[in-house]
This record gives C-alpha cells, structure tokens and sequence, in this order.
C-alpha cells in the first residue's frame, strides 16, 4: 500500500511547476522532500492532497488514482498539515484538534478520548482550554498537528494511512523539534505513511527512510539517506559546497556546510 | 474564558424572547395592561373598546412583531454565516455590498413598476422582493468572484470589492432618485432608511417561509462552518464538499438579505454585531452560533423596532436610523477590542 506518483506533470499559468516525477512512498516508512526555495516541494504536496490537480500522470493512493476517491473517504486515511493556517477565530485548543475527527462518526466519548491523546502527544494538554488566537506560533503549530493526528488515529479499513506535513518543524524550538520527530518516528512504526518538507538536510538525513531531493520541479535524486546527500548532489542542487561527515555517537550521516 | 454554556445562553434567549415579545404587544401609543393582553390574546375581552384593542393587538401589533422577529433573525444568521464563511470576524452583509446591491435592486424594482406598488400592495412587494434579492445575489457572486482566486478568497480582497460596489451602488442609487418624482423619491429613500411600518400579515409570510427554510438549511452546515474556518482546503482535507456548501451558503445568504431588505429597507449592524456578541459568549463552534444567534437578532430587533414606535409617538422613527445609532458604536468598540487582541489580516 503506498502513495505513488507516475509521470507526474503541473503546469499553472505557463510555468512548469512539476516535471515528470515518479516515486513511491511507502506506508511504515517516511519520506522527506527536500530542495531549494522554489523546487517545487509544496507544489508536489499540494498534488499529492488533492489540492492541485496534475496536467498529466497520476497519483495513485492505495492502489486507486487519487482523483477516484470520494473526499470523505479520502479524509479518513489522508492528512495534511499546511505550513501556515488562517484560522482567527477563538477556538480552545481541544475545539481545533475535534475538528479533526470531522471525516469520523465515532461518537462523542470516543473523540473525546482520542482528543485528549494527541494533545498529550504533542505536549499540548496544557493548552486544552486556551484560546488558540492567544497562542504562539509554535503551539499553534502543535496544536495543528494534533489535528491532524486525530484525524488518522485510528486504523481505517479503507487502506493504509497517510500523513502529509509541509516543514512540520519550522515554527518549533529545538526540544518541541525532536519530540515531533520522535513522535513521526513512531506513527511511521505503527503503519503510517509519512511523506514531509524539512529544509534542514540534518534533520533529513537523521529521521528520513527515503529522501526525495527536488531541483526545478524534477527530482533530482532519491533514495536512503547515504545515497541521495552526497557532497556532489548538495553542490549539484543547493550549489553549496558541504562536506559530509559522521555524527561521532550515533554515527549518522551529517552534513556540514 | 467563556461565559455561558450554549444551551444555558438559548434557553434564555427564548424567554427573553418570549418576554419581548409580550412587552412589545403592551407598548405603544395606546397602552395596554399585562391582564387586558392576555384577556384580548385569549378572546375574553370585555367592553366597548374591545374589537378596536383586538384589531390593535392582531391586526396591527402582531404582524409587525412577528416581521421584526424574523427579520432580525434573517439578519443576524445571514451575518453570522458570512463571518464563518469569509473567515472574518468582522464581515457584514452591508459590509462587503451585498444590501447595497439589494438595495438598487429594489431602487429599480420601485421605479420601474412604481405604478404597481400603489395599484396592489402584494404584486408590487413581490417585484421589489424579486428586485432587491437579484441585487443582493448579484453583488455577492461579484464580491466573491474578484477576492476568490486559484489561492482562495482574500478577505482584503473582499472588503475592497464590497467598498467599490457599494461605491457603485450608491450611484446607481442617486442617478435613480435624481430621475424619479416626489412620490418615487419619498418611497425610495423611506425604504432606504428601514422601516416595519407596513408589516402586515401578506408581508410576514415570504419573510416567515424564507427565515424556515433558512433554520432548516443553515445549522446543517454548522459542522462544514467549523472546519471552514480552518481555510478552504483544510476543510476539504477533512472531508467537506468545500464548492457546494460554498454556493449553498452564498444563495441562502443572498436570499435571506434579499428578502429582509425588500420587505423592511436597509437594516444595518444587527448582521454585523449580534453574532460577534454570542461568539464572546459561547464562542465560535457555529453547531451553536446559527441558532443563538437568529435568537439574539429576533430579540434585538424587536426591542429596536419598540423603541422606534414608543420613543417619538404618535411619530415614528425609521428603525434603520436606530440600529445604526446603537450597532455604529457597539462595532467601533469591537474594532478596538479585535485590534488589540489578534491580528486580523
């Protein structure tokens, strides 16, 4: 069960966003997309939710092109977590993540329940009953990212499920960091297919099982970790010159600029 | 903090509603006792004034009540739809010009079968009705189309058309006075300033189906509102049928104001400021928000139209000028509240 894309082509008012891509992302295992301002990253996102529709090739979702599922259906095993959010009106934090369980009719106690965890999972229980207007970027964040946790909690026997998040760390400080990283790490263990935009190539080469490297809308390389950043790749796309190392302890890869 | 638990807040909404209301039928220029209206309401009144307070109660009180009532909740549900669908706090029918479309929908609809107004109340209501609710649907999909673009509807965007219609609007307006008679004029510009005057049992039954079918409509889509709020392509994300809930708001809004300008003239801030009140109180889940505030507008509205029969009489006042009077004041406070607490674009 995977997320594919075959040959897939976006062209928006005369530009050629997308080019050509083919890949697959795996359920159990994250991809990170990586690449420089302008790749096209949330462009492919975009395609991959639904959001944009392709000029030409196909997503497929769980063996179905994605243009063939019913967007309730959809819902139930598809989550996405936008970079920014417009929300502005005065929600608590539980309101915004129930909204989460919008695609499900699992009743009252159930998505209570449900809420109550992943609030706790993104270290926000504290801001159960806060105004979310009132709060900071990186708890809006968090509390978004609840959402979109409890809106894929449960195993849905429509197919495997699948967690879309664009830069899901930018707002974080570094403790908030490594907790979500921890926490996708876990949701990729218990089945979840999670494809991400990261900028940072450590934080890449640290928690990706597959990274797919944008350059101009075409990919530019793919593959495990060790494979896709070398020094010639990064000066290739990034045109910055890196040398690659080694984290002394835990002997991951790193990228040093 | 939140004030009030929302069932508590409806509940006491409904009885201040039903307490309006009675007060409503007591006040005027001729006063009744609690004891005589309950006696006329049920048929046991006695003596020699008794079929002229009858007539004063049914004929006159009632309908007019009743069309305040339901205009205000039209109004105030319209405006609490659009808040949640633009995603502002701040979005009004009169706002982003939807009344003022309605409003030269209507102006042309009186001029141009001005005859008929006089010759049959009914037909000529219907025309004006018919008029202002193309007007009003007219300026909503403008205002939509040119803030709506591949990236979503820009609130700026939106505030800015709404300005240049009404802009527009008024013109169209003040060419079509300029070119009318007296008569014309007076209706005009008498309709302009909002008045329930003319209620009268034929003119409460559109306003009375089209507030029904709006109750029966909006609170379904209370849920699809909420996530709404997150942006239009996370409510998608979530399931939501984002385009046909989209058009199903802007018609019934359209409608609605459509309606309530025809029969009652341009009634400005109950929109604007009576669901922004409820959203302080039990906040903005709008499961709640629909029903307790076409409650708050019904209740506001008739204490308004009370007030505009009661303050100067015999003479009336146009009820327009009054909530203007007291709703201008109320959102200039809440402009101040908001910018301190949110940055709103």
């Amino acid at each position: 069960m995977v997320i594919a894309a075959d040959h897939l082509s976006l062209r928006v008012s005369g530009f050629d966003l997308l080019r050509d891509l083919s890949f697959v992302a795996n359920s159990a295992e994250i991809t990170v997309v990586v690449g420089p301002n302008g790749a096209g990253k949330s462009s492919l996102l975009k395609v991959l939710i639904g959001d944009l529709v392709q000029t030409s090739g196909e997503v497929i979702l769980n063996r179905r092109a994605l243009t063939s599922w019913a967007v309730g259906d959809k819902a139930k095993i598809l989550a996405a977590l936008p970079q920014h959010s417009v929300l502005n009106f005065p929600f608590t934090a539980a309101e915004v993540v129930h909204l989460g369980r919008i695609p499900h009719h699992t009743g009252i106690e159930r998505d209570a329940q449900i809420v109550d965890e992943v609030l706790a999972r993104v270290d926000a229980k504290y801001l159960q009953k806060r105004f979310y207007t009132q709060m900071s970027g990186g708890e809006r964040q968090r509390v978004q990212l609840a959402r979109v946790l409890a809106q894929i909690w449960e195993p849905s026997c429509l197919g495997e499920r699948f967690l879309i998040l664009d830069e899901p760390t930018s707002a974080f400080d570094l403790a908030h960091q490594q907790l979500t990283l921890a926490l996708v790490r876990e949701l990729a263990d218990s089945g979840i297919g999670v494809i991400m935009v990261l900028h940072d190539l450590n934080l890449a080469a640290r928690c990706a099982d597959k990274i797919l490297v944008l350059d101009g809308g075409k990919i530019a390389a793919q593959g495990a970790p060790n494979e896709v950043l070398t020094a010639a790749v990064i000066d290739q796309v990034f045109g910055v010159d890196v040398e690659i190392g080694e984290h002394p302890i835990t002997h991951q890869l790193m990228v040093i600029s | 903090m939140r004030y009030v638990a929302p069932p508590v807040l409806i509940a006491a909404l409904l009885w201040g509603l039903l307490v309006v209301v009675c007060l409503a039928l007591t006040l005027g220029t001729v006063e009744l006792s609690v004891g005589d209206l309950w006696r006329i309401l049920i048929g046991q009144a006695k003596g020699p004034q008794a079929d002229n307070l009858r007539t004063i109660v049914f004929d006159i009180r009632m309908p007019r009540i009743l069309l305040a009532l339901c205009i205000g909740g039209i109004l105030a549900l319209s405006g609490a739809v659009m808040q949640g669908l633009f995603r502002n706090p701040l979005a009004d029918p009169s706002l982003i010009g939807v009344s003022s479309g309605a409003s030269v929908g209507a102006s042309i609809a009186i001029v141009f079968t001005g005859g008929l107004v006089q010759v049959n109340a009914w037909m000529g209501l219907s025309v004006v009705a018919l008029g202002a609710f193309a007007g009003g649907l007219l300026a909503t999909v403008l205002v939509y189309r040119l803030a709506t673009s591949e990236f979503g509807t820009s609130v700026t965007t939106m505030l800015l058309a709404g300005i240049a219609i009404g802009a527009i609007a008024g013109a169209l307006n003040g060419l079509l006075s300029y070119f009318s008679n007296d008569s014309l004029l007076r209706q005009i510009s008498i309709w302009q300033m909002g008045n329930l005057s003319t209620a009268s049992w034929s003119r409460l039954l559109p306003v009375a189906v089209t507030m029904c079918v709006l109750l029966v409509v909006l609170p379904r889509v209370g849920l699809a509102l909420n996530a709404l709020l997150l942006g239009e392509s996370e409510a998608r994300h979530l399931g939501i049928n984002v385009q046909r809930i989209k058009r199903q708001l802007i018609v019934s809004t359209a409608l609605g104001i459509g309606i309530a300008v025809a029969v009652a003239g341009l009634i400005g801030f109950v929109g604007l400021v009576v669901p922004h009140l409820i959203r302080l109180l039990i906040g903005p889940d709008h499961r709640w928000l629909l029903p307790a505030s076409a409650l708050g507008g019904a209740v506001l509205l008739i204490v308004a139209d009370t007030l505009a029969r009661v303050v100067a009489s015999p003479a009336e006042l146009p009820i327009g000028i009054l909530t203007a009077l007291i709703g201008a004041p109320l959102f200039i406070g809440l402009l101040i509240r908001q910018r301190r607490e949110l940055q709103l674009w």
